[in-house]
């Protein structure tokens, strides 16, 4: 799967937005590649830079005071951050769908949920009968779990539990069978027996559609349970790339080893979690070097994680799994710390 | 938000994701909107219901507001029907049986005028012409309005600035003074033209108000739910973001009603309304005030029914904003 070609390459991503206390480095030189139907889980603390680096690729953040300052991401050899307006609207929703983290606004409160979901299909395939449309709309949200889809495309947002809500936006994100389906936090706003329903119903999705998925997430738990591949954002840029075994097996920067070790799990005996030091970094001025040092337990110091910049570099035999890290080898002894997931 | 009853049986473990699952409970035969309080009652499961049905419900417990709208569709249909209804024609004059005072004798009801007129005749007619002078002003200025307002409140910075400070220039014209000029300009007399003018000074309001709810509609997250989705931006306007400001919309419309109607009687009292032998409500009253007294008949009349009118929209408009807004509701005993 990891040698087919790359739906989605992303390079040298770098955006930026004005505020009134000075220019926020959101993104910084992000490169990765999305294959098909794979799920990429993107992790990182809030204001990583997590849904920045794919909201901006479709558009969808407000210019200014948003800037995209450079990079490319060639989708099915598009460059989307080239494309006119026009075209990046034919592509949004159509081949790259978006579910929202938070069912209870992202629904428009005056439309049934049926208005909603045909409103998806009718805009990527016009002169779409009604009739057609109401019929997929209710196969979308049986495929989804909706119960009685039938009567329930007739009801309004506010007649849904936030559950059932989140299903609804997942029908209408594989509305037009999309080949990348980007979740930004899809479970955050759901409480915990439904995150789980949410889990099986995007299982479902990615079945249905074989869409590549990007689950944007700080929840490592639900990397581990959906993700085959992630990459670890921190502070605008990647610190780490690789496939989910390896990442929760052998993390090769600090950062990662202490998001896992921050992590409740069932099968250490651990007394106490234990929580990354500090606070995230201010992104209008980044701590220079490496922007993770001033919280790094590796660093102990060391210059020359406060003068360079650690580049991506590649691990273990197949060089899928890269990290930005100084001093990257010395974390071989970490596994023990953090302890093997089966 | 507003919470509303939740269909329990929505709440499904995932497991059951397959086949809709046997089709719930079916609503207890036919419990449509009409025999929404009978499923209260009985603590029935409860159907789906819009937004509208909700707002009729509200409506309908604002009585004085029901009450207006009965008269006001009471007055409108005596306009419609003017021709049918009226025992004489508004310009059939009488020259034997000028000014009589209100009688029952050949149905002067409301009595004649100088010209031997029948007035009940020339105040329906009257109701005619104002009413449909005031819905059109009202329709016409809705729609400017709303499409500045959206455009506006849409695409903010320049394109909000130009079409704003338009809006504010418009705003700070002496109405009366632009009225009587563009009557004067345009001509007068022609119901169509003095409801443009009047249209063409009305929307402003309306434009405000609709570019504020735009304003911040547009940073919800369904607005940038659809604009993941591919909506273009028009149909973001039309589909996602209007329907969340028609209450607004429409309280601001059956206001601009009452308020086109005493500005076209204004007008039509000043003399550059409505021209003879058309009547219209404010030009009847015109006509009558140079009798004082002697013919009270003739300002009364017409005046009670622009009063009527007014009030009766104002209450109508009072009903139609608790009924659309609940949140922002006065508590009624």
């Amino acid at each position: 799967m990891l040698k087919s070609k790359p739906i989605l390459t992303i390079r040298d991503l770098t955006v930026e937005f004005d505020t009134e206390d000075g220019v926020v480095h959101a993104v910084t030189d992000v490169s990765y590649d999305l294959h098909p139907g794979e799920v990429l889980g993107v992790v990182g603390e809030s204001g990583s830079g997590k849904s920045v680096s794919m909201l901006s690729m479709l558009g969808l953040i407000r210019v200014p005071p948003g800037r995209i300052v450079n990079g490319e991401a060639i989708f099915k050899s598009e460059d989307l951050l080239k494309l006119s307006p026009d075209r990046l609207r034919e592509i949004r929703g159509g081949s790259i769908a978006m579910i929202f983290q938070d069912p209870m606004t992202a629904l428009n409160p005056v439309l049934t949920i049926g208005d909603q979901i045909s409103e998806a299909i009718k805009a990527h395939n016009p002169g779409t009968n009604g009739n057609a449309a109401r019929k997929r709309t209710i196969e979308l949200l049986e495929i989804v779990g909706v119960p009685a889809a039938e009567r329930r495309v007739d009801q309004f947002p506010h007649e849904f539990s936030g559950g059932m809500r989140q299903r609804a936006m997942i029908a209408m994100a594989i509305a037009n069978d999309p080949s990348v389906l980007v979740a930004d936090e899809p479970t955050t706003a759901l409480d915990v027996t439904i995150q789980a329903q949410i889990v099986e119903v995007l299982k479902t999705a990615q079945r249905e559609t074989q869409a590549a998925i990007v689950l944007i997430t700080h929840d490592l738990g639900l990397i581990a349970e959906l993700a085959d591949r992630v990459v670890v954002m921190y502070a605008g840029r990647v610190v780490e790339l690789g496939d989910v075994f390896s990442i929760f097996n052998s993390p090769r920067h600090p950062y990662t080893v202490g998001l896992l070790n921050s992590l409740a799990r069932l099968d250490t005996d651990k007394e106490w979690l234990e929580p990354i030091p500090g606070q995230p970094p201010s992104l209008i001025t980044p701590p220079p070097g490496c922007a993770f040092h001033p919280r790094c337990a590796q660093s102990q110091g060391r210059t020359i994680c406060r003068t360079d910049v650690p580049e991506l570099r590649a691990f273990g035999e197949s060089g899928d799994h890269q990290s930005a890290c100084h001093f990257a080898e010395e974390l071989e002894s970490a596994r023990v710390r953090v302890g093997a997931v089966s | 938000m507003v919470s509303e009853e939740l269909d329990e049986k929505g709440l499904r473990p995932a497991g059951a994701q397959s086949a809709a699952g046997p089709a719930a409970p079916e609503d207890p035969a036919g419990v449509g909107p009409a025999d929404l309080s009978l499923a209260y009652e009985s603590g029935v499961e409860v159907k789906a219901r819009s937004q509208w049905a909700y707002a009729r419900m509200r409506f309908f417990r604002h009585r004085l507001a029901v009450a207006s709208l009965v008269v006001l569709i009471l007055i409108a249909l005596v306009g419609v029907f003017a021709p049918q209804l009226a025992p004489y024609g508004y310009d059939e004059l009488d020259l034997d049986n000028t000014t009589r005072s209100p009688t029952l004798e050949d149905w002067h009801l409301f009595g004649t005028d100088q010209l031997g007129r029948d007035y009940l005749s020339r105040v329906i007619f009257g109701i005619r012409t104002s009413l449909w002078v005031a819905v059109f002003v009202a329709l016409v200025s809705t729609a400017l309005g709303t499409a500045v307002g959206a455009l506006a409140g849409y695409y903010g910075g320049r394109v909000d600035n130009l079409l704003m400070r338009f809006t504010d220039l418009i705003l700070t014209l002496p109405g009366l003074a632009v009225l009587l000029t563009a009557s004067v300009f345009f001509g007068s007399g022609d119901p169509l033209k003095i409801g443009l003018i009047l249209a063409f000074l009305f929307w402003t309001a309306v434009a405000r108000i609709v570019r504020g709810l735009f304003l911040s509609l547009r940073e919800k997250e369904f607005v940038e739910a659809a604009k993941a989705a591919g909506a273009s931006d028009l149909r973001i306007i039309v589909r996602h973001m209007l329907p969340n400001c028609i209450g607004p919309i429409i309280v601001n419309t059956t206001l601009v009603v009452a308020g086109a109607i005493l500005v076209e009687a204004a007008l039509s009292f000043l003399g550059f309304g409505i021209q003879p032998p058309n009547a219209a409500l404010g030009k009847l009253i015109s006509d009558g005030q140079g009798e004082g007294f002697e013919l009270w008949w003739l300002v009364t009349f017409p005046g009670l029914v622009i009063v009527v009118i007014a009030l009766c929209i104002n209450f109508v408009g009072d009903g139609l904003r608790d009924a659309l807004d609940p949140t922002q509701r006065r508590v009624r005993a």
